[in-house]
């Protein structure tokens, strides 16, 4: 039996105080000064405690991270000079998509590798747009168990960037009578993007091309950006180039096992010549997920290339619309043209945009995608608060360019520890052990047009309004 | 199959509702009223206010600071008593309480929590305009109205003559006819997930309400033997603390397959929740993190089950077997399954719901929720001819008195009840039931100082109190339609409406969903 895979995480605390939900608000005029009974004595997290702390050290106050909003302090001061609000900083991370819940859940899990958890039950609205709208499914009675799927019973998260045969044929002596492909395997179904914005001096891309090799992944890397420093993750590194300018870049070419070319009409005719710097190359298509992303794929299909990589933009849609469709429906588009013209198996597909959770990984795999990239949950991992400084060229809030590579890469594996964790949760709970057979697999999830129309419709007929008002 | 009509001459007592106000000195309500120092202690306000928001006593004069969650707010504007209006030294200011905004979440925004508290210290419905009843999830229950009733069909009875219960065994079996006087009862939360106080006293609830709670898969404490008539007695896959004589004491054994937070993940007691007494309780080691694994390694099909739904009846021939299950796509399959293994109850837990510690991705994402699940399971058990024989019972996400009549009305006999119950005792929704030492307000914790926190007197009047507030909307809507018992309303969808499915004409006559925006 091969070496089971396992992510080790490592706790890699923050280095700046990353930015929490809640700030206590108190009406200090209004203390009574010798109170016995003061709460901040009394609070079960500590936080002020840890405020004193910081007092001596004659830093910033901040406990805003470590408050666990119990309002125990608001209910229980004698004075009742506590109020809390939510933190005016914490509203300004990210956008509707990137929102604040998920940076502060990434930065989390790049802390801490755990998966997150809370009691209480689901705190979100009842549907959403694209991947949140739809669920999983699961089976009462199932294999794998699931005190064993994190060891014992081994579920395989591995999936393939290598093109195959059609079908296999054999001679009339049982042996092997097709020339197989060699095999490019990746233990996790995701892989790294260069961030489209952010901070990328320093040692930003070092740190996650770093990552990349420890985790055995590979990352996506604009050509240019590659220096000396980056050849010992080489082999996990894919240059993202062009048909016209991939002969400017042979000397990384031949370090690569992966080359990406950007999708441009011709394309099909600069394989071999590709192929050529470095024979064995494995090659990917860059094509932009638009309307025309169907056809193309299937165009594509019939060239040499191994894997048609497509680029969202950052919320998870459709390029070059003004009613974009999200990720869920493009995979399953694309997916599907090739399925009903018998070419699915010979290529494989990967999606890069919008993937912010562990969640939206296991989708994309439902709905059709081989694998997934991430980018800006890599820059976040990094503590960036997504406040977009940088591109006004102001100066990065917590110093991305000064990160550490040991302690960034151990920041974005313990990320991929509980990115891939969450993944083998959900696919225990499916009874699947193969991610490479939950691809396309929607007879294991639930859609919510499907739920509305079995379920509803015969109680209250037509539905009038789409399920995302 | 057994007559499911409603019984006349059995008829509930109900508990008495005594007034339980909150634990903390600082309520938190809806409004902020505030005195300044131009206050002269004339004593208008106490004098004028019919909610006791001014507090005063004899024999002392000075000032008290109100108690601003009684507070009718701006409504009260309209009332010769407005406080503010009629204070001779406008000392008096009100405004809504900023800190709303950070209280609650989609599913149980701040006013239904609020109105919670109201309810289980008052027992009666808040007199402050707060929503009770929708949550801005933006679907499922917080979609769905009942119609407008013909008037007159409105029967002049009172809340005591219309009953409320719901019959747990339909088979005809020969086992006792147990029946609920409330179509609710208490989910399974187990002894080391909460403290012990909240345990019993959910027991001594469910005693005095005539209906059960459940021990969940922690043991069975003996604080629960004097009520052991209205306990289930939980049998999950970790099988801790389960004995033959938990399952003797037991007038029903809940077989736990799965549950709505975490389908498919079986349970995860974090080992700094392991103290000497919970080990003790489920007979392991102290600090240990205990794994109930996922699913019954001993179950891999309808025969295996009712193998153990066979031995949990040889050992005690007077119980009933209840099948607590989640909600995926083969729900209605499972239900049918469970039935002719000897089921009588199937349970069927949502996945937006849970009490406990439980992976994010697993609430938000796996199985489906148990608005889709009440309707497809009824439908099949009643496609299969059985329906008139199994007790349906949903859970998960089912959070206020008109979820349960909603819940009902899509196909259940009755429901299964956890956060709101742990909001009945102030609990926020902060989530962190898991973390460090659990609970800081000492519901979810069974740490040496935090899980003294609550008195049993206090939670189980509070529970009660709660109970009874809901059960007078059960009641009103049950008068609406002219029904003298909530069984009549069993599958009732022809009274129901979705916002959804309604043109814009018919829309506009219904309630609108709330749709806040939060920061969640």
């Amino acid at each position: 039996m091969p070496k089971k895979y396992n992510i080790m995480m490592e706790t890699a605390p923050p280095r700046f105080h990353p930015v929490g939900k809640y700030a206590t608000v108190e009406f200090r005029e209004d203390c009574a000064g010798s109170c016995r009974e003061c709460v901040k004595k009394k609070c079960v997290s500590g936080i002020f405690k840890e405020n004193y702390l910081h007092a001596i050290s004659m830093e910033e106050p901040e406990y805003l991270y470590t408050c666990q909003s119990c309002f125990r302090c608001v209910q229980e001061c004698t004075r009742g000079i506590f109020s809390r609000v939510i933190d005016p900083e914490y509203r300004t991370l990210g956008d509707d998509y990137w929102r604040p819940d998920i940076l502060n859940r990434t930065w989390y899990q790049a802390h801490t590798g755990k998966v997150p958890v809370s009691g209480a039950g689901y705190r979100g609205p009842f549907v959403g747009k694209g991947f949140d709208s739809m669920w999983t499914d699961m089976s009462e009675i199932v294999r794998p168990t699931r005190d064993g799927i994190h060891g014992r019973e081994y579920i395989n998260t591995c999936i393939e960037l290598s093109r195959r045969p059609d079908r296999l044929k054999f001679r009339d002596d049982m042996s092997l009578g097709t020339d197989v492909p060699p095999i490019l395997e990746i233990p996790v179904p995701v892989m790294f993007q260069h961030p489209k914005f952010g901070v990328s001096g320093g040692n930003v891309l070092l740190t996650m091309a770093r990552a990349a090799h420890e985790l055995g992944t590979m990352m996506f890397i604009r050509a240019e950006d590659y220096a000396d420093a980056f050849a010992p993750y080489a082999e996990n590194l894919i240059p993202c180039l062009t048909k016209d300018n991939y002969q400017d870049f042979a000397d990384i070419i031949s370090k690569t096992r992966m080359a990406e070319l950007a999708y441009a009409s011709g394309i099909e005719n600069e394989l071999d010549k590709l192929r050529s710097l470095h024979p064995g190359l494995f090659i990917s298509i860059g094509i932009p997920l638009n309307k025309k992303a169907a056809s193309c794929a299937l165009e594509l299909v019939q060239t040499d290339a191994d894997t048609l990589h497509f680029y969202a933009d950052d919320h998870g849609n459709e390029l070059d619309t003004e009613n974009p469709r999200s990720l869920k429906d493009t995979i399953r588009e694309i997916h599907l043209r090739l399925v009903e013209n018998n070419m699915r198996q010979k290529i494989n597909l990967v999606f890069s945009g919008g993937i912010a959770m562990a969640e939206h990984m296991a989708k994309a795999i439902i709905c059709g995608a081989d694998g997934v990239t991430v980018d800006n949950s890599l820059l976040i991992a990094l503590e960036c608060r997504l406040c977009y400084l940088c591109k006004a060229d102001k100066p990065c809030p917590v110093k991305l360019e000064d990160a550490d590579p040991d302690w960034g890469s151990q920041r974005i594996i313990n990320l991929m520890c509980a990115w891939r964790n969450q993944l083998l949760e959900v696919m225990g709970a499916m009874g699947i052990r193969e991610a490479r057979r939950l691809r396309g697999e929607v007879g294991r999830s639930m859609r919510f047009e499907d739920l509305e129309a079995e379920n509803f419709g015969p109680i209250f007929g037509e539905r009038k309004v789409s399920g995302d008002k | 199959m057994t007559n499911d009509k409603w019984d006349p001459n059995k008829k509930f007592q109900l508990p008495e509702i005594v007034e339980t106000p909150s634990r903390f000195r600082n309520t938190i309500g809806k409004y902020i009223i505030r005195r300044n120092a131009r206050c002269v202690s004339c004593g208008l306000c106490a004098e004028l206010c019919p909610c006791g928001v001014h507090p005063r006593y004899e024999n002392y004069v000075l000032p008290l600071r109100p108690l601003a969650h009684k507070c009718m707010g701006f409504e009260c504007k309209e009332n010769d008593f407005f406080c503010v209006d009629r204070c001779p030294e406008k000392a008096l200011t009100l405004k809504v309480n900023p800190i709303l905004e950070t209280l609650g979440d989609y599913r149980w925004p701040s006013e239904m929590l609020i109105a919670h508290w109201e309810m289980a210290e008052t027992g009666n419905l808040p007199k402050v305009g707060l929503e009770h009843s929708l949550g801005c999830s933006g679907g499922g229950f917080d979609k769905i109205r009942f119609r407008p009733a013909e008037s007159d069909k409105y029967p002049d009875i009172s809340d005591e003559d219309i009953d409320t219960s719901v019959r747990l065994n339909k088979r005809g079996d020969g086992r006792p006819e147990k029946t609920i006087s409330i179509p609710c009862y208490g989910g399974g939360m187990s002894y080391g997930s909460t403290a012990l106080s909240v345990m019993v006293s959910r027991a001594r609830a469910a005693a005095r309400l005539d209906t059960l709670t459940c021990t969940g898969e922690g043991g069975y404490p003996l604080d629960l033997l004097p009520f052991k008539e209205h306990v289930i007695t939980q049998l999950a896959t970790g099988l801790f603390g389960v004995r033959e004589e938990t399952i003797q004491f037991a007038p029903v054994v809940e077989f736990k397959y799965a549950q709505g937070a975490k389908p498919g993940l079986g349970g995860h007691l974090l080992g700094d929740k392991v103290t000497a007494n919970v080990a003790a309780m489920r007979e392991t080691v102290k600090g240990n993190a205990l794994f109930s694994p996922f699913p019954f390694h001993s179950v891999y099909s309808v025969e295996d089950h009712k193998k153990h739904v066979d031995w949990v009846k040889e050992i005690n021939p007077e119980v009933l077997v209840s099948v607590k299950v989640s909600t995926p796509t083969d729900v209605d399959m499972v239900a049918v399954g469970s039935y002719h293994a000897g089921a009588h109850i199937i349970h069927i837990d949502g996945s937006y719901g849970g009490t406990g510690a439980a992976p994010d991705i697993a609430k938000k994402n796996i199985a489906m929720p148990i608005e889709y699940a009440i309707p497809k399971v009824h439908k099949f058990l009643t496609d299969e001819g059985v329906r008139d024989e199994i007790c349906l019972i949903a859970s998960g996400g089912i959070r206020n008195a008109t979820d349960v009549v909603k819940a009902i009305a899509l196909g259940a006999d009755g429901v299964v009840i956890g956060t709101a119950e742990l909001v009945a005792l102030e609990c926020v929704r902060c989530g962190n039931c898991e973390s460090g030492r659990g609970c800081a307000r000492g519901i979810a914790s069974t740490d040496p100082e935090l899980g003294e926190m609550i008195t049993r007197d206090w939670s189980e009047q509070r529970i009660i109190n709660m109970y009874m507030a809901w059960r007078k909307q059960w009641c009103e809507i049950l008068r609406t339609y002219g029904m003298r018992s909530i069984r009549e309303l069993r599958g009732r969808t022809d009274l129901l409406v979705h916002l959804d499915y309604l043109d814009e004409s018919e829309r506009i006559k219904y309630k609108p969903a709330p749709m806040k925006q939060m920061i969640i």
